[in-house]
């Protein structure tokens, strides 16, 4: 197991490295210079090659790259011109608040998704079937940043019952409460499509795994059906189910940007949103690159629970 | 295609979607036509004007712009943008897939490799990183959301690919000189293309809410034009007072993804070829039980297990097939019958019925009885039902590795067994598995109780199969075709065992198989089906020394036997009937050398007492 | 007679746990060196358990896989490198008769394939000889615009043959040609199997894991085990007297009515991971001493044409 655990961690220096090199040539797509950007269009040429050679953009592509990574391996993600402050440090205290946001979203769907899914496939057209189907076309169907300011209309302006935006109270906050109060609509809005596209792909798991032959021999044995359904057959289904978790993390870390906009969450994709459009790309370079990384271990974390469910792909 | 069309019809979400899809394409068609105000004419006295107030069907927006016709224009452009999103994402992505699927090797593990790295991001990430280069806009978000759905259509594609490449046909089309190319176009693409079609068109709507999503954030369509995501980002400053600007283009976006996702679904299930024939409908935890007439009188009061008179249906859509149409078989105590038959006799579903196990929908016990020990196991409640199964009758299956939990170890599913049926602890009921391990001779038997079933060979699994039947001492076992998935040597080690566990511990045994040599080895009596019914029975040795009914004595015939050297088989023409048509009268009739007129007028009982054969000019006395 | 087919030594390895730069983890020796001399006109049965390597050996004598080493050489020719060159010498038969048709394409589509591709044909000599192939394996002619998924397992079976002398090649592999099939239209498939070969003077390569079935059809066979062929006879002897204690077990081992359950209790494959250095059967054999578990026994006669891969052969 410690094994296979490395295994899969020394496979992730490749992707890492090509992640980096990815972000790198997007960026340097970018048409016209950064340092005209950073200084505004008034600045004098001498201004702009002076802060072109600090921020090594005379060097070649390839040597930049090689800096680049140098320098973010030593913790050094460069400066946010726009917020005056090392990446770094903006992008940890953002990232925080977006895993709070995507963390009780990911939850949320993983396991509202596969009881519903599972009670779908076992009650297979029955009523509580075609309600559950119905409500998954829905919640799929709806895009998330229009069902939070639905959400924020109804529960925070008409019913006051929640807050409508941030993360805590201005004044007396800061407490879990507070937080739960919060995070109670953004979180919700945030897994519905999530929660949808689980509770789909689980009937689908389920409903082929009923229909295998150790399903029947598990009924030969004379073991109850709740058993079947909830053991033998959710095991099994479990196989392909986890796949569909570790995409939907992703997934849900994604739609975390428009959500944080609507509900002016103080997260890293609004951060990312506001980068861009302040064209503050060693930001945006950073924060990218930061996320993509956390969603790579994510992912071993998702590869290891599988290896731990099924023996066949140990090795 | 026709027959798509037909079944996309019957499914009415989908006809929904198609409607509700169709009215808001046509509508943005003739939408150019209609007399609109210009959706980006600006008129600040007119502000957030309500719905159907001053002419404005819809209001006006912050700028005082007609939102009805905004809104149309918007909807243009968000379909054509998703379109064009899905078409590109899904011919790139495809051409991407085949190509990786089809050479595999070194070209698919490059390829891959690179789909993996792009799948590492959340799509968001890679999209803003797109538009943070190409800077926002409109046709900049399509790019970007067509570029982080490539990989979601190359790694679906290249799936379906491998498998078909490794298809025999492809094999075949090699073996005809046909070169790569043309076997891709010709071979791989028409059975690739129903995937490529079935994931556009579940996708279509996701990425429309994708591009509306990133013209959300003020990165897509930039002012004044606008789409719908875009009217949404600018009206979401005045949500709360002026709620019409974001509910208007907000419910429109729904009603495209909605719409776009009943229709891809149905088209998806109309072209999936598994949910046609209803397949894909899960088995309920016993047969169904529609059992119109009184249960047949006991006939045999010293049998252990007895059918009378069994009947079994599948029912699909219009068509009945009568897999078991009438089957009586009595089964002593320590007595091994075999039931012989070819494919689609009805021997194995005869088998299943006995305890409710086949797979309900289609099946349909529609007659008969199943006695154990002179009750009536047809139509007994679930729990009864559940209560005797692996503890009075137990099953043995065809292929060991399909009918054993792949993520279980064999010993918890030994111990499952017991503890199902005995209030005994844990450890007590390993102790018993492992036993049960020894008993049926496989070596080291408690470390093999913690491998899974993938780690033992065919032969051992199926020995742990046999120790899982005889878990609970059963009065019966029920083996269906227990060797045909294994090699002869095995076979007939397999074989060995059970007949000799058969001897000392007095069971009794069902035994389903098609090998008549088989039979001859293990079985006291056997039992031949054709068509669902049985047309032969007796002790072994007289039905395969000198079987009675024409089929036994042809099928006998045309099976060679090992030790009599090169030699013509004695074929029999045609082929059985399929069971949602049965002639009438004898069903054999139509293939028979000795069929007259009178074969076919009426039904033919089984005839005889020990012997019984269903035939009016039998190849033997049995009187 | 002729030599239609002959094989040198035929070898296949395959990598286990392939790696994107470093060599693979390990090798399996799916075919060991194989050679094997078939006539014209004769029928060849190949018999063995699974994982005996007879596929495998079947889809490089028809060029659906390269060997690792040795050669193939086919009515006097070595055959080509890619299976187009092979196919209109030797053609193949697959075991599953539904998935080795196109279920996209009708049945004239599928049977154009070979003449179009190997031979160049135009439309109306097309259409004529596929008239006449169809006619032979006792098809009717309406069928030829149906698609595969309109056919009985035995019916695919004919058209699947069909392809196969559409090519136009005098050598046919039959992978497992009938093991899909009932019994009843096994025998179908069986004489017109033999039919065919009296009236267009072939040459099979007939492979099967059905012993009785090898038997009826074959004029000499061949045992695999582990990757080697091990025991090599005329069909009449092979199985009433074998002289590899491996053939003698598989013979006893097939059930036939009135004889009692046969075979050992006991023994299985070895590990193909790990395999072991002397006969592969050593371990399941009576009859095995110190050097069968060290020196790898070659094939050598054992009387007349029968030869036998053992250190210790059976007496007749």
């Amino acid at each position: 197991m410690g094994g296979y655990i490395l295994k899969r961690l020394v496979s992730a220096v490749p992707v890492l490295l090509g992640i980096t090199v990815i972000v790198f040539a997007i960026m340097s797509l970018i048409p016209g210079d950064p340092a005209t950007a950073i200084l505004g269009s008034y600045a004098t040429p001498e201004n702009v090659e002076k802060l072109n050679r600090d921020l090594g953009l005379d060097k070649p592509l390839v040597q930049q790259y090689f800096i680049w990574i140098g320098n973010m391996l030593q913790g050094d993600f460069g400066r946010s011109f726009a917020l005056n402050r090392p990446v770094l440090d903006e992008v940890l205290d953002r990232f925080s608040a977006t895993l709070v946001l995507a963390g009780a979203a990911f939850v949320l769907c993983a396991v509202l998704g596969i009881i519903a899914g599972v009670i779908s496939a076992a009650r297979q057209y029955g009523w509580a079937d075609r309600a559950i189907t119905v409500a998954v076309i829905l919640g799929i169907s709806i895009p998330s940043f229009f069902l939070g300011m639905m959400m924020i209309l109804l529960f925070a302006v008409r019913l006051k019952w929640l807050p409508v935006s941030g993360m805590y109270a201005i004044y007396g906050g800061g407490d879990l409460p507070d937080l739960l109060r919060h995070l109670a609509m953004p979180a919700i809005a945030l897994s519905l499509v999530a929660t949808g596209v689980v509770a789909r792909l689980s009937r689908a798991a389920m409903l082929e795994v009923l229909r295998q032959d150790f399903i029947r021999t598990a009924r030969a044995k004379g073991v109850g059906e709740r058993r079947v359904i909830w053991g033998h057959a959710l095991r099994a289904a479990m196989v392909s189910i986890i796949p569909v978790l570790g995409i939907q993390a992703g997934f849900v870390l994604s739609g975390a940007v428009y959500i944080e906009i609507v509900f002016q969450w103080p997260g890293v994709g609004r951060m990312l949103v506001d980068a861009i459009l302040k064209r503050d790309l060693l930001l945006v370079q950073g924060g990218v690159v930061f996320v993509a990384a956390c969603y790579v271990f994510f992912n071993i974390v998702v590869d290891v629970a599988q290896s731990l469910l099924d023996p066949r792909i140990r090795t | 295609m026709s027959t798509f069309l037909k079944l996309l019809a019957r499914n009415r979400l989908a006809v929904f979607g198609a409607a509700v899809l169709g009215a808001i394409i046509l509508l943005v068609v003739i939408t150019p036509l209609l007399p609109l105000p210009d959706p980006n004419a600006t008129a600040t006295a007119d502000r957030f004007k309500r719905p159907f107030s001053d002419g404005f069907i819809l209001g006006t927006d912050h700028l005082g712009r007609d939102l009805f016709s905004r809104l149309l224009w918007g909807t243009q452009l968000s379909l054509a943008v998703g379109l064009a999103a899905a078409l590109i994402a899904g011919t790139i992505g495809a051409a991407i897939g085949i190509v990786a699927g089809y050479f595999g090797g070194r070209i698919d593990n490059v390829i891959m490799r690179a789909i993996d790295m792009l799948m590492a991001f959340p799509y968001i990430l890679l999209a803003l990183a797109i538009v943070a280069a190409l800077g926002p806009g409109l046709l900049n978000a399509l790019y970007a959301v067509a570029a982080v759905n490539i990989p979601f259509f190359a790694r679906n594609v290249r799936g379906v690919t491998v498998s078909i490449a490794h298809k025999e046909f492809v094999d075949a089309a090699r073996l005809s000189g046909m070169g790569h190319l043309r076997i891709i176009t010709t071979e791989i693409l028409p059975n690739v293309l129903p995937v490529v079609v079935i994931a556009m068109s579940t996708t279509i709507g996701w990425m429309i809410l994708e591009t509306a999503g990133l013209s959300f954030l003020g990165l897509g369509s930039q002012p004044p034009q606008a789409d719908l995501g875009s009217m949404l980002g600018e009206a979401r400053a005045a949500m709360i007072t002026a709620p019409h600007t974001s509910i208007v283009p907000g419910v429109m976006i729904l009603l495209i993804v909605m719409s776009v996702n009943l229709l891809g679904d149905g088209v998806r299930d109309a072209l999936d070829p598994r949910l046609r024939s209803g397949a894909l409908s899960r088995p309920m935890a016993a047969t169904l039980v529609r059992r119109d007439e009184t249960p047949p009188e006991k006939t045999d009061t010293k049998a252990v297990l007895s059918l009378e008179n069994l009947e079994t249906r599948f029912e699909v859509g219009a068509r009945i097939y009568r897999a078991v149409g009438g089957v009586s078989l009595a089964i002593q105590p320590g007595e091994c019958v075999g039931l012989i038959g070819e494919s689609g006799s009805g021997k194995s579903v005869t088998a299943l019925s006995v305890m409710g196990l086949v797979a309900s929908p289609p099946g349909v016990v529609t007659g008969g009885a199943v006695r154990l020990n002179g009750q009536d196991l047809i139509g007994a409640p679930y729990a009864r039902l559940r209560a005797l199964r692996g503890d009075r009758v137990a099953y043995i299956f065809q292929d060991p590795l399909s009918t054993l939990h792949p993520l279980y170890r064999v010993g918890d599913q030994l111990t499952e067994a017991i503890r199902v049926h005995h209030r005994i602890s844990r450890d007590a009921a390993h102790e018993r598995a492992v036993k049960l391990l020894e008993d049926v001779h496989i070596p080291n038997a408690r470390a093999r109780a913690r491998s899974y079933p993938h780690e033992l060979s065919g032969g051992m699994r199926q020995r742990v199969a046999i120790a899982m039947a005889l878990a609970n001492e059963p009065e019966v076992i029920i083996a269906d075709e227990p060797t045909t998935a294994l090699d002869v040597t095995v076979q007939a080690q397999i074989l060995k065992l059970l007949d000799n566990l058969r001897r000392d511990r007095g069971v009794s045994i069902l035994f389903i198989t098609h090998d008549f040599g088989v039979v001859g080895q293990l079985c006291d009596r056997v039992a031949v089906m054709y068509a669902g019914r049985i047309v032969e029975e007796g002790t072994t040795a007289e039905v395969l020394d000198a079987p009675a009914h024409p089929y036994t004595k042809r099928l006998i015939a045309c099976v060679p036997e090992l030790g009599a050297g090169r030699r013509e088989l004695h074929a029999i023409p045609g082929l059985p009937p399929a069971v949602d048509q049965l002639p009438h009268g004898c069903a054999f009739a139509p293939r028979c050398h000795k069929a007259t007129g009178l074969c076919a007028t009426s039904d033919i009982p089984l005839d005889g007492r020990k012997r019984k054969v269903r035939c009016i000019l039998p190849e033997e006395d049995v009187a | 007679m002729s030599l239609a087919l002959e094989t040198r030594d035929l070898t296949k390895t395959f990598d286990v746990g392939k790696r994107l730069l470093r060599p693979p983890k390990a090798q399996v020796h799916a075919v060991h060196p194989t050679s094997l001399r078939v006539e014209n006109g004769e029928t060849l049965g190949i018999v063995g358990e699974s994982g005996c390597g007879k596929s495998t050996l079947a889809r490089m004598l028809v060029g659906l896989l390269p060997p690792s080493s040795g050669t193939i050489e086919i009515e006097g020719l070595s055959g080509g490198s890619s299976p187009a060159d092979f196919g209109r010498v030797i053609q193949y038969v697959f075991q599953d008769p539904v998935s080795s048709l196109n279920p996209r394409k009708t049945i004239r589509q599928i049977l154009e394939a070979p003449l179009i591709h190997l031979h160049g044909m135009g439309r109306s000599e097309r259409a004529a000889r596929i008239d006449e192939i169809f006619d032979s394996v006792s098809l009717r002619g309406e069928f030829l615009n149906r698609y595969p998924h309109e056919f009985s397992g035995g019916q695919a079976q004919r058209i699947g043959i069909a392809r196969a002398l559409a090519a136009n090649a005098r050598i046919l592999v039959l992978d497992e040609p009938v093991s899909a099939l009932d019994v009843s239209v096994q025998a179908q498939v069986l004489n017109l199997l033999a039919d065919l070969k009296d009236e267009l003077g072939l040459t099979y390569l007939f492979i099967s894991h059905d012993l009785a079935v090898v038997e009826a059809v074959s004029d000499r066979v061949a045992v695999l085990y582990f990757g080697a062929v091990v025991e090599e006879g005329r069909a009449e002897n092979i199985f009433a007297s074998p002289r590899h204690p491996y053939t003698r077990l598989l013979a006893e081992s097939a059930p036939v009515v009135g004889r009692p359950i046969g075979g050992q209790a006991q023994g299985e494959l070895p590990d193909p991971m790990n395999p072991p250095p002397g006969c592969a059967f050593a371990s399941r054999c009576p009859r095995a001493t110190d050097i069968c578990r060290t020196d790898r026994p070659e094939l050598r006669p054992i009387e007349g044409d029968q030869r036998a891969a053992c250190h210790h052969p059976l007496d007749p």
